[in-house]
């Protein structure tokens, strides 16, 4: 046999293989007899496939990547199941993607927006864009398009710093 | 401390002889929600922590419901006082392990609670007796928007808001209705129940949450994803599950009825008799009798009216809620004033009427 299948886990030849369906997607992993036996698969009532990928031993991570606003790391988030922070979901997102895909309906919100948050996020995004067309507009010396984008872009940052203060301030 | 909170008469869940519904006892949303520019409580310094927590406090002093509403913070109740919010779900246990810089506030009514600091900054929730799921999301909803006039939460345009776990990411929402559900158990089919509900996606817990057991026969059943549909669809997937998981229980007890009719009265009229009698008696015993004589009221021996009146003592007789008039007292006196008051109650019911 040229094609045998390793552990998941630990590269040794897998003897256990297990199909489980989780959230109507098939989830099959490979294991040998000693980490099945680790895992507890030998015990198929008590065993969930989705709790094993949750603990994240098949994301492959560097551990040492921490998040740079609080410091938590990949490692805390296995241990814990709790990020820091919300600079964490940019920090460690790389990570998320297999975490959220067994764990909810889909990856992207489509529930509710908090006004003045949403209202904020919009306004930075608006100027980031306008910052990138007038540095582009500089760089192709296009003045009379770049003073427009300058204009524009100073209305912008008013307005967010007139958002950030009312919310502060009721 | 908490005196004032108890002695209130006009509580949503222990106000008895207020409408009640067979089969479901209550329903509750939850939301978790982060203030931006703040991170985590876990990772939060004691100074942030007492800044959110002093922000989200006054935020709240002036919110309808709240003007004489009750703010606590963490470390300054007992762990009885604790456990008497625990019992009456208006705080979490993860709660109760925090320390200064978390605290909780309680509507005047008690239906809404705040705590904070917890493992989010914010958590949201509304409690209300029945199974009305719609009408409880725009109660919750338009509060959240109320405070989140004054309180810049922490929000993602693609995952929505951010939360200390991921399974709370998205909505936030988490609805969890209470359910009883002695049909099916005597049934011995609440097994299938549960395992067709964890298979769709929602998770079946005893009373308590988390780990809880199911004292009499009641169940908690809760959505577990949160992110990829609007909160519309969540609860509205959960709503058609348990309308299914409702049909299933009037089903088995009527099919049980049919067939075991004499079992099913001897189970009920020992459980008053019990009741009516016993001079001692462990909260686990009290529920499962209180549990029969709910059913007893939904198959018409009882009048409604004491259907309320058992969901009241589903809660009165919890050990803080026994313990709390007496202050510090062994369990055997406990065990002894919880059969007293059984008694007092029960003593007053009419007798059972199998004839309808």
């Amino acid at each position: 046999m040229s094609n045998k299948l390793t552990c998941s886990l630990c590269n040794q030849h897998a003897t256990v293989h297990l199909t489980q369906i989780i959230n109507n997607k098939i989830q099959k992993i490979d294991l040998c007899e000693s980490c099945a036996q680790k895992k507890g698969v030998t015990d198929p009532e008590g065993f969930s496939l989705a709790e094993m990928l949750s603990n994240s031993d098949f994301l492959g991570a560097e551990d040492s990547q921490a998040c740079n606003v609080c410091g938590q790391s990949i490692s805390d988030f296995r241990k814990s199941g709790r990020f820091g922070c919300s600079d964490c979901y940019v920090s460690l997102g790389n990570q998320l993607k297999p975490i959220l895909e067994e764990m909810h309906v889909g990856f992207k919100h489509t529930g509710k927006k908090p006004e003045k948050s949403f209202q904020q996020i919009s306004l930075s995004e608006t100027i980031e864009l306008l910052r990138v067309k007038l540095q582009k507009a500089i760089a192709m010396e296009a003045y009379e398009d770049a003073a427009h984008y300058r204009d524009e872009l100073e209305i912008m940052k008013n307005e967010l710093s007139k958002a950030k203060i009312n919310c502060s301030n009721d | 401390m908490i005196e004032n909170l108890i002695s209130k008469s006009n509580a949503q869940l222990t106000k008895g002889f207020l409408k009640s519904s067979p089969v479901v006892l209550s329903s509750r949303l939850r939301l978790a929600r982060n203030l931006n520019g703040f991170v985590f409580p876990s990772k939060a310094s004691s100074a942030d922590k007492s800044e959110i927590l002093n922000k989200v406090e006054k935020s709240l002093s002036d919110k309808p419901n709240f003007k004489k509403g009750f703010f606590y913070k963490i470390n300054t109740l007992s762990d009885l006082e604790k456990r008497l919010l625990v019992e009456r779900h208006l705080i979490s246990r993860e709660l109760c392990e925090m320390n200064e810089g978390s605290g909780v506030f309680i509507s005047s009514n008690q239906d809404f609670s705040v705590m904070i600091n917890e493992e989010d900054h914010i958590r949201l929730q509304c409690i209300k007796n029945g199974f009305n799921l719609n009408a409880l999301w725009k109660t919750v909803n338009r509060f959240d928007d109320l405070m989140e006039a004054s309180l810049p939460y922490s929000f993602s345009k693609e995952l929505g808001y951010l939360t200390a776990c991921p399974t709370n990411l998205g909505t936030g929402l988490r609805a969890s209705v209470m359910m009883h559900l002695p049909g099916l158990f005597i049934s011995e089919n609440i097994d299938k129940v549960i395992r067709a509900s964890n298979q769709l996606g929602l998770a079946v817990r005893g009373l308590f949450g988390e780990g809880s057991e199911a004292s009499g026969h009641i169940y908690q059943i809760s959505n577990q994803q949160t992110l990829g549909e609007t909160e519309g669809e969540i609860l509205s997937r959960l709503g058609g599950v348990l309308k299914n998981i409702i049909e299933h229980e009037l089903n088995a007890r009527q099919n049980y009825f049919a067939d075991k009719k004499v079992v099913l009265l001897d189970k009920i009229s020992r459980a008053l008799g019990i009741l009516r009698n016993a001079h001692v008696m462990s909260s686990e015993e009290a529920m499962d009798h209180l549990s029969y004589m709910r059913l007893a009221v939904d198959l018409g021996f009882l009048a409604d009216e004491y259907r309320a009146l058992v969901d009241y003592l589903f809660i009165q007789t919890q050990p803080g809620h026994i313990q709390f008039p007496e202050g510090s007292i062994s369990v055997e006196l406990r065990d002894e004033k919880r059969a007293q008051k059984l008694r007092e109650n029960f003593r007053k019911i009419p007798p059972l009427n199998f004839d309808n």
